[in-house]
């Protein structure tokens, strides 16, 4: 009912702003992007800008409303997952045609699943089908019918469609003829990209009137989020996608109707010890790392509250574990943050042996306790939480080295030489189904960061972690899934591989001649909606 | 101008003394996070308001002041003194040499730096007390900071040694190493100021960046560098006039060593 | 003619040089042959393994930097990891910009610096000389990034921050060298014999300090070069100095010795140039 009422109200929005968008050809929607796109195939996109780019330019078959967390269908009018979970066949949308004219078959759809599925591609969207070994057969069972089958079942088959662009096996523009609402016009590699209206677009208005209503979008490449702000501020620019903390408040004081914050996010921001057994620091130290009881004082000696009001101003939750509860449907409810207790974190610590001397916690040999924490230079909400980290620590006696490092030094320190004791890091997250995080948390995994590509696990914990996450890959059946995740992050939740510190918000800001944006919290949060935008009038008379 | 110089030269001590008695004059220490207030305004109890994470202004300026105040003029010595020697031994001898050590400086300008520093990071243990990576730090700048003004240097020495008095001098029996000391050094004194006075600020900012690598000063040790770095997310939006104070200290502050030192810099 | 020759021989040998040095340094620093993709939670094994393949298959150092210069001599130099273009295409496009802001910040720098320098010198008023060598320290002691920061607030160019940033450094230099030339006991005895200023200036002062201040104009183009990276990344200038710091944060090997080649040959043009200038000057005295 409520869905209904949004889509209703939304719709209305549409019909009360057409007269709006009449007078407004040329108009042009600018953003920024934060950083170059690094490829413009769908099949290898990875990095945000990219998927940005895709989400603007890339026709899909299915697409997940972003308010509603719903299926819509696009290219495909209807869909239909087998039982078995491993064959999902299509009803293909009638005369539609790429942005070069060329026309979209299941033809299409089939070459872009071989593309995804190419073994030597390494598509990050298409890892997240590869279920099992075996080839992905293609059929086309009719005019515009057609089914993929998996080799073995893939969980939450249907939402994976969301980030699948189709592309033309026969225009020769390639990857640049899209069924998107805009197509890439101009690349200035490291400056900008305009994108222009597909004019083959299929998607009409209740009107009749073809979308997307804004005739062009710019994409300016820039890093620097305080001169994103201040374009925003002088109308340069139109939205700020995701904006940080500290802007969402001076924004809110001064202009209240432009900011938004759309309520907690999916991504999570969190620390944890280097466990790998053959790292290069000492005995003594990885003794410590590989103690629950260490990691678990570490957990409540933080002051995640504290975190969350003075760094992030609020705008940010006191983490729990790996699902977010923005997450509804994944989140296990019964699990609470720790709670700050020193106290409870020397009881913890003295189970261990480690003692207080002379104001400084020393472990049972006799060691200082003292350990760095690195971080990525330039993420300053990163560097102030492990500055507050610093200082909470140093409450139960124990001296932390802060040090931030460049990107690339810190891949190689967490990936390949393990010369690290703890790192801070967030995590993006885009997917709902937590099974996208399955090379997370198997300890085979390469991205299993605290302690990767173990040939078998080195706890039972961790084993227990393997078991219950192939065992929710490979049923179909929610309740089975829901009962194997929630275990998960209640182990998580004890065992604090990864010590969980809060989940920011999703914050945006409008310019109020975005018409018809309504920021969510999910990516990509204002222009999820990008074919139902219009601009006012007035700003486009200022252009 | 007599009255200017005592003045530079007192408030020189005033604020070396503060620095130096830090530990009694600043109202708070320079890591206490005074958490419910966080980026707050000038008050009786934060004489310059707090920063983001509600550590007192006031007293991190005087603890910063101490670390840059005392390391960055001793690394702009010790760039200023190997700018001399390469420069004034190369413009001194000349010929191939002088050749050789020129192209040498033009490769030193123009080769990416940074991945030197970033490798120098990694060699470096991740435990180092903050005390250490400071000093590091401004080390690695004396050293590496020399390159254009040795080019300068030399091309001054050069013209000096063929000026009427070191001609003289080397008439007069001078050679060697006493031509360089007594007569050449003294004469390059304009230039070794100049690259002096100019490398104190510059390090005292290039160390604030050098943080992006893991080098410089760590936290929770305020430096001048760390505190200017602040202002790079001032903008007409977000206005905190007093966070100009330590900029307004630091110019004040190179400004006193110009007027204390100006006496002795031209007196060659 | 002979010496020209040689002249240009040197200038290729420490080129090349300079390339071979910027690659080590790239090759040798951490992080090289990382992929922030890596840490992507979607990526499988294999992936992740082909992903760690394609960034370190150029080879050891020696091998990269032979095909390299074998690629060089036909006129390409490579693709762009991070930018996904051409090498020769991102420096055609990006370097008449840098050469533009390097050209406009020098000319303001120098005339800046210069006449300040001269004045201070010239007039002899403490007054005078502690209100320039003021502006020029205040100049010194704003960050790059503040003072880019502050122009795009103002919504002024961009350029003109590179000339604000090398200003300091020639004034300082130019004042010290002067005032040194205009204590020297001839150009008292001018002075004394009542010399106007600017004739003292152009046939006294000057003439003894153009060498080193040749020298020093030699040296400001890297210095300048070296100011545009945080300038043009902060005011959004497209140019090579932005170039850089995207090749260095991506670790783009080929992007990078190029561009330390392009800034050595810069580098070498401009100091060979005051060199010669400065020899025949020496020569023209003698």
């Amino acid at each position: 009912m409520k869905q209904r009422l949004v889509r209703l109200a939304l719709s209305l929005s549409v019909v009360l702003t057409i007269s709006l968008a009449a007078a407004q050809s040329g108009s042009e929607l600018r953003f920024c992007l934060r950083a170059e796109p690094k490829t413009l195939n769908p099949v290898l996109m990875a990095d945000e800008p990219s998927e940005t780019v895709r989400y603007l330019t890339g026709g899909v078959l299915m697409r997940l409303n972003r308010l509603t967390q719903q299926l819509e269908p696009e290219l495909a009018t209807s869909w239909k997952v087998s039982e078995n979970g491993k064959t999902i066949s299509f009803k293909l949308r009638q005369n539609v045609r790429f942005s070069d004219g060329t026309p979209f078959s299941a033809e299409d759809v089939a070459y872009t699943m071989q593309q995804l599925m190419d073994p030597d591609l390494h598509s990050p969207t298409g890892d997240a089908f590869r279920s099992g070994e075996g080839k992905v057969i293609t059929q086309i069972t009719g005019k515009n019918h057609m089914t993929v089958t998996f080799p073995a079942p893939v969980v939450g088959l249907d939402k994976l469609f969301d980030q699948v662009a189709i592309m033309s096996a026969k225009s020769p523009e390639k990857e640049m003829a899209v069924l998107g609402p805009y197509y890439v016009a101009e690349n200035k590699a490291g400056s900008y990209l305009i994108l222009k209206r597909n004019p083959n677009y299929w998607k009409h208005d209740s009107s009749g009137r073809q979308l997307p209503h804004i005739e062009s979008v710019r994409l300016d490449i820039q890093q620097n989020r305080d001169m994103e702000m201040l374009r925003l501020v002088r109308g340069e620019i139109d939205f700020v996608n995701s904006l940080d903390a500290e802007y969402f408040d001076k924004l809110a004081a001064q202009a209240p109707n432009m900011a938004t914050d759309a309520g907690v996010s999916l991504d999570s921001e969190q620390m944890w010890f280097n466990q790998v057994a053959s790292s290069p620091l000492p005995a003594y130290k990885k003794a410590w790392f590989t103690s629950t009881n260490f990691r678990r004082a570490i957990s409540e000696a933080i002051n995640r509250e504290d975190l969350a009001r003075v760094v992030f101003r609020g705008h940010a939750r006191p983490a729990v574990s790996w699902v977010s509860p923005a997450n509804k449907f994944w989140f296990n409810a019964k699990l609470q943050p720790h709670p700050y207790d020193q106290k409870s974190a020397l009881q913890a610590l003295a189970q261990d042996g480690f003692h207080m001397q002379d104001g400084a916690l020393h472990d049972r040999d006799g060691h200082l306790v003292e350990f760095s924490v690195i971080t990525n230079a330039g993420n300053k909400y990163r560097e102030r939480m492990a500055t507050m980290i610093q200082q909470d620590l140093s409450g139960i006696g124990i001296r932390l080295n802060v040090v931030t490092l460049d990107f690339p030094s810190l891949i190689e320190r967490i990936t390949r030489s393990f010369d690290y004791e703890a790192c801070l890091l967030g995590l993006v997250n885009n997917d709902l189904d937590p099974n996208s995080q399955m090379n997370v948390w198997l300890s085979s995994a390469e991205n299993h960061q605290w302690n990767p590509s173990q040939k078998t696990p080195a706890t039972t914990w961790e084993a227990e972690i393997d078991t219950l996450m192939r065992a929710q890959a490979s049923t179909l059946d929610m309740k089975k899934r829901k009962h194997a995740i929630d275990r998960v992050q209640e182990i998580v939740w004890q065992q604090e591989p990864f010590i969980y510190l809060v989940n920011k918000n999703a914050m945006s800001a409008v310019s109020a001649a975005v018409h018809n944006a309504h920021p969510v919290a999910l990516t990509p949060q204002v222009f999820w909606n990008i074919d139902q935008l219009t601009l006012g009038t007035e700003v486009a008379r200022n252009r | 101008m007599k009255w200017a110089r005592v003045a530079a030269i007192v408030f020189l001590v005033v604020v070396s003394a503060a620095c130096l008695l830090a530990d009694f004059v600043a109202p708070a220490p320079y890591s206490h996070q005074f958490r419910d207030v966080p980026d707050a305004a000038p008050s009786r109890q934060h004489l310059l308001g707090t920063d983001d994470l509600g550590r007192d202004r006031f007293s991190r300026l005087l603890y910063g002041t101490r670390v840059s105040l005392l390391l960055a003029p001793a690394a702009a010595l010790l760039s200023s003194l190997l700018a001399a020697l390469i420069g004034g031994t190369a413009g001194f001898v000349g010929g191939w040499l002088q050749r050789s050590v020129m192209a040498a400086t033009d490769l030193f300008l123009s080769l990416p730096w940074l991945f030197l520093l970033i490798t120098v990071r990694a060699l470096l243990p991740l435990n180092v007390a903050p005390i250490t990576s400071v000093l590091i730090t401004f080390a690695l700048l004396g050293c590496l900071g020399w390159a254009a003004a040795a080019r300068v240097i030399c091309a001054d020495a050069r013209t000096l040694g063929s000026s009427d008095f070191m001609l003289l001098a080397r008439a007069s029996g001078s050679s060697g190493f006493r031509l360089l000391w007594r007569h050449l050094l003294p004469n390059l004194k304009p230039i070794l100021f100049a690259q002096f006075w100019i490398s104190i600020p510059v390090f005292i900012l290039t160390e604030a960046n050098l943080g992006i690598l893991g080098l410089g000063v760590a936290e929770p040790l305020p430096s001048w560098g760390s505190l200017l770095r602040e202002l790079e997310s001032f903008s007409a939006f977000s206005g905190h006039p007093w966070q100009f104070v330590p900029l307004i200290l630091f110019i004040v502050v190179v400004s006193c060593f110009h007027l204390a030192l100006q006496k002795q810099e031209l007196s060659a | 003619m002979r010496r020209f020759a040689r002249h240009a021989a040197r200038i290729l040998i420490i080129l090349l040089l300079g390339g071979f040095l910027g690659a080590t340094l790239v090759r040798l620093a951490p992080g090289f042959g990382t992929d922030e993709e890596e840490l992507d939670s979607r990526l499988n094994q294999q992936s992740i393994q082909a992903l760690r393949q394609s960034h370190t298959n150029d080879g050891s150092l020696g091998q990269f930097y032979l095909h390299y210069l074998t690629r060089l001599l036909h006129g390409d130099l490579g693709t762009s990891k991070t930018l996904q273009q051409p090498v020769t295409r991102l420096l055609a496009e990006r370097f008449p910009e840098t050469l533009k802001s390097v050209g406009m910040g020098l000319a303001l720098g120098w005339s800046l610096g210069l006449a300040l320098a001269i004045v201070a010198v010239m007039s002899r008023s403490w007054f005078i000389d502690l209100f320039t060598s003021l502006a020029a320290g205040a100049l010194l002691c704003v960050p790059a990034a503040v003072l880019a920061l502050l122009f795009v607030i103002a919504q002024a160019p961009g350029r003109l921050v590179l000339g604000l940033v090398v200003f300091p450094k020639i004034f300082r230099y130019a004042r010290n060298l002067l005032a040194r030339s205009a204590s020297l006991p001839h150009v008292l005895t001018a002075r004394a014999k009542g010399l106007g200023g600017f004739r003292v200036l152009l046939w006294h002062i000057l003439p003894v300090a153009a060498p080193q201040l040749l020298a020093l104009a030699g040296v400001s183009v890297s210095l300048a070069f070296a100011a545009s990276i945080p300038v043009e990344v902060l005011c959004d200038l497209p140019g090579i100095g932005q170039l850089a710091w995207k090749a260095a944060m991506g670790r783009d090997l080929q992007l990078l010795v190029s561009l330390t080649m392009v800034v050595t040959a810069v580098t070498l043009v401009a100091n060979s140039a005051s060199d010669l200038v400065g020899r025949s000057l020496r020569e023209g005295a003698a």
